[in-house]
């Protein structure tokens, strides 16, 4: 009974040390979206090439896709356009462009230059789709399965290094789609 | 010399009377009052998600600038300080708020701290209890220590 003394208060620190060990892990910038698990918010908007032409989120019924938010003025998109390209071309993987409050000129000789990986790209020039989906910052994607639910948002940019996000690595996001593709 | 003695206090003066200067350049007109007293309660409350620790009254960040639009929108529309704030959250999740309900995840969160100081409480009384029954068990001086404190007291004097 003496010992416990010292090792209650021992216990309880050890735990505020882990609790706050935990914390510092986090990255506090990676805000958690309500909108995983829900049906993703239904737009319509012009096409990126053909502004005359609109796309509908409910195109995309009965497929799993890729939302991915994309801007020629974010850096980062850069950094995983490859990765992106990687996905769309190698393993037949839906992506469609949500083309972030460009330019249209800027935004088509973006594509020109470091390739277009995308079915189609959709114009948001005010970001109104963007706060629909709570975007926040560029790139960010949404992964949508066949019935039209967001799955998972990735924030930031696909990476396909062992050092950064794992939750971001395209080889996890690939698995992941697998697994919603085989889903009925 | 003699100039700077109370040019310096009258600009320290002048310094208490400057009102901090808002971030928001639009200006928005309202229809009532109240309409404008919501809009300024709802921008000091929602947090900027891409300058953390600010509200989007007080960022900058287009993102902030695009919430405030929003906000203003819908108080336009004549919708109420919850539903705007609902809105927010259905999209932005409760982090946009800088008070967060109570609710079983963040019920750690508020309770926490007096959590923290019921056991703060709790130790002093127990620490506060063996320290007075420590200094009532001590056996009384006796006579003969005494004595020999005294001595040595003594000798060291002398």
């Amino acid at each position: 009974m003496k010992s416990m003394r010292y090792i209650l208060p021992l216990l309880l620190f050890t735990a505020l040390l882990a609790l706050l060990l935990k914390g510092l892990g986090q990255d506090p910038k990676e805000v958690p979206s309500p909108l995983v698990g829900k049906l993703a918010p239904a737009f319509t908007a012009p096409q990126l090439h053909v502004p005359e032409k609109q796309f509908s989120a409910s195109d995309m019924n009965g497929k799993v896709w890729i939302l991915n938010v994309w801007a020629s003025w974010c850096f980062s998109c850069r950094a995983e356009h490859e990765l992106v390209t990687r996905m769309a071309r190698e393993h037949g993987i839906v992506v469609v462009g949500l083309n972030y409050k460009d330019e249209p000129a800027d935004a088509k000789a973006w594509l020109q230059q470091f390739g277009n990986p995308y079915v189609t790209s959709v114009m948001d020039p005010e970001g109104d789709i963007g706060i629909e989906y709570g975007v926040y910052g560029v790139p960010e994607s949404f992964i949508i399965d066949k019935a039209g639910v967001i799955r998972r948002k990735v924030i930031g940019p696909i990476n396909d290094s062992p050092d950064e996000k794992p939750q971001n690595s395209v080889d996890e996001l690939l698995a992941f789609l697998s697994k919603l593709e085989a889903e009925s | 010399m003699n100039r700077m003695l109370y040019q310096l206090p009258l600009a320290l003066l002048l310094l208490i009377f400057t009102l901090p200067l808002f971030a928001g350049i639009e200006t928005y007109t309202f229809e009532t009052p109240e309409q404008e007293r919501i809009y300024h309660k709802l921008t000091e409350e929602l947090r900027c998600l891409v300058c953390q620790n600010q509200n989007i009254a007080g960022s900058n960040a287009e993102l902030a600038q695009d919430l405030r639009k929003k906000a203003y929108e819908q108080v336009k529309q004549g919708k109420s300080e919850d539903e705007v704030v609902k809105w927010m959250v259905d999209r932005y999740g409760d982090f946009v708020l800088y008070r967060p309900p109570v609710k079983a995840t963040t019920l750690f969160l508020w309770v926490g701290p007096l959590l923290f100081l019921l056991i703060a409480f709790v130790v002093l009384w127990r620490i506060g209890r063996t320290r007075r029954n420590q200094s009532s068990e001590t056996d009384p001086v006796d006579e003969q220590s005494l004595e020999q404190a005294r001595h040595m007291l003594e000798k060291k004097e002398s």
